[in-house]
């Protein structure tokens, strides 16, 4: 047993152990978890992939006279114009329809670029903010705030995506082919932050992660947090699961490890990068940390047809580029950046090796018992 | 007008007789010079068509529709490798296997000799960093 302050003590000293949840897994072919835990103070993992439930809280500062913005546009993009008078939230799926390919995530990775965005807004006009109209350009020089807040990240095992119909469909896990001529993943597997903690031992309120670039928190359980899916045989939920939301510093991101993206007839979305660091507090962490691709079972839907479920694969197939659904060979691909959440977790490792990084005691675990309510329309 | 047109298929791409339906219900006379079929894997023909460019585009739309892939030969694909996240997006809609991600260190792999110039990478890309230019439009 070891305890948060015994490891940061150790990564102060510069004395920490710190693996990538891939080099652990490697290890744990030759080392039991005892052993194991013994030897390794804190696992890095990561994941690089596109998140819809993304954005950010922008401040634009006062201008004289000052305006009460209600309807907000940032490079011709509404944005959100429901907080006080000079206060956004920029979605990452934000657009303006008539141009659909450029939107909310575009406008935040210019922002951490450094680049000028065209601000205009308007009010109605009140008695202490008297204007009804303004544009100015605005950077991440001239905000007074500007913070990531993402309500939904790093999905524990999302669902693998392929297609029966004969059309192709187009949609946030990609291009899917007619007939199952594909099948895309989205998920680092054994390096994937919620994989390696799968209950939220150690992953809570107040955990310090990588968030693009720079370091981040996680803020609450993200939505739609399901914590009660059934778990393989090695404890791994078999459906997407818990997620975190996640808070960090705009100003300090990379453009490295934050894109804005779009998808064809779907719409704009976020590439995030999350690095979370596990503390290997015991035997038991040490044991969910090894876990290894072959071991990690996901769900295979029909995005073509109603997402019916069509089978189960686990994360070795897929990486091998293809596995069998229904009987016929279908070709694989992620759509998730491995490379990416690979560098993402060597960072975090450095950041820890070199005592620049330590690690947060969850200041309230997260939920339990907590399952999915679907929309049910109820007349008005 | 004629055009040299790479038609690409699942074997099982369909049911209905599409060659068949672009010479009866197009009107469009066609000219197989190459056809290659992989069993069970895709198919491709390359083709002149032969009709006025109105029908030769109603042709090519409704062979879009029915899962068939049509692209003018002599293309060129390429994308910015220096904006390139390795997503595999690209990768998942290429089914001619000209672009690859995978071990030992997951990063895109273009080999443009496979490239049948289907275009869906340019749609499938994320970040829309892929170009291809024709040499015979
Ligand atoms: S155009 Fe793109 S998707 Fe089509 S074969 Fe060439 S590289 Fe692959
Ligand atoms: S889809 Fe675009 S960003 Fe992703 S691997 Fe292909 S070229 Fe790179």
């Amino acid at each position: 047993m070891k305890t948060y302050a015994e490891i940061n003590d150790k990564i102060k000293s510069g004395r920490a152990v710190v693996l990538t949840a891939e080099e652990v897994s490697a290890m744990a072919k030759e080392l039991s978890p005892g052993e194991i835990a013994r030897k390794v103070d804190v696992v890095t993992t990561a994941t690089f992939g596109a998140m819809c439930s993304s954005g950010a809280f922008l401040n634009f500062g006062h201008a004289t006279p000052p305006i009460r913005m209600e309807r907000i546009e940032l490079n011709g993009v509404r944005v959100s114009g429901g907080l006080a008078a000079v206060d956004t939230y920029v979605g990452a799926t934000d657009c303006n329809p008539e141009r659909p390919a450029y939107g909310g995530g575009h406008i935040i990775e210019e922002l951490v670029a450094g680049k000028e965005i065209q601000l205009e807004a308007w009010g109605k006009g009140t008695d202490c903010y008297p204007r009804t109209h303004i544009r100015a350009r605005v950077s991440k020089e001239t905000l007074n705030e500007a913070y990531l807040y993402n309500p939904r990240n790093a999905y524990q095992n999302y669902n693998v995506a392929t297609n029966t119909t004969d059309q192709v469909k187009y949609t946030y896990m990609g291009t899917l082919l007619p007939k199952m001529r594909n099948a895309a993943y989205s998920t680092a597997g054994e390096l994937s932050p919620l994989i390696n903690d799968p209950e939220c031992r150690a992953i809570g309120l107040g955990t310090r992660i990588f968030l693009c670039g720079t370091e981040g928190y996680v803020a609450w359980n993200g939505t739609q947090f399901h914590s009660t899916r059934p778990t393989n045989a090695h404890g791994v939920p078999t459906a997407p699961g818990r997620t975190i939301a996640v808070i960090g510093d705009l100003k300090r991101m990379s453009t490295d490890f934050l894109r804005g993206v779009y998808y064809e007839k779907y719409g704009t979305s976020l590439f995030v990068g999350i690095g979370v660091p596990i503390p290997l507090l015991d035997e038991e962490m040490a044991h969910r940390v090894s876990i290894r691709n072959e071991q990690i079972e996901s769900t295979i839907i029909d995005y073509g047809d109603g997402n019916k479920v069509l089978g189960m694969t686990n994360h070795a197939a897929l990486r091998s580029g293809e596995i069998i659904v229904n009987g016929q060979r279908v070709r694989t691909a992620p759509v998730s950046s491995l490379a990416k959440a690979r560098e993402i977790a060597a960072i975090l490792k450095s950041w820890i090796e070199r005592g620049e990084f330590l690690l947060t005691e969850p200041v309230r675990p997260m939920p339990t018992g907590t399952s999915l309510r679907g929309l049910e329309e109820k007349e008005c | 007008m004629i055009k040299k047109l790479v038609l690409s298929f699942p074997v099982d791409a369909t049911d209905r007789p599409l060659v068949y339906d672009l010479i009866r219900v197009h009107d469009v006379s066609i000219n197989i010079l190459k056809a290659e079929i992989q069993p069970g894997k895709t198919g491709s023909l390359l083709a002149e068509f032969e009709a006025d460019e109105a029908k030769i585009n109603e042709a090519i739309a409704y062979l879009n529709d029915n899962g068939v892939l049509v692209s003018p030969v002599s293309s060129k694909v390429s994308y910015d490798q220096e904006r390139c996240i390795d997503c595999g997006n690209c990768v998942s809609a290429c089914f001619s296997r000209a672009l690859t991600i995978g071990a030992p260190d997951w990063k895109l792999r273009l080999d443009p000799e496979r490239c049948i110039a289907c275009k869906l990478c340019l749609k499938a890309c994320p970040l829309k960093l892929f170009k291809i230019e024709f040499a015979d439009m």
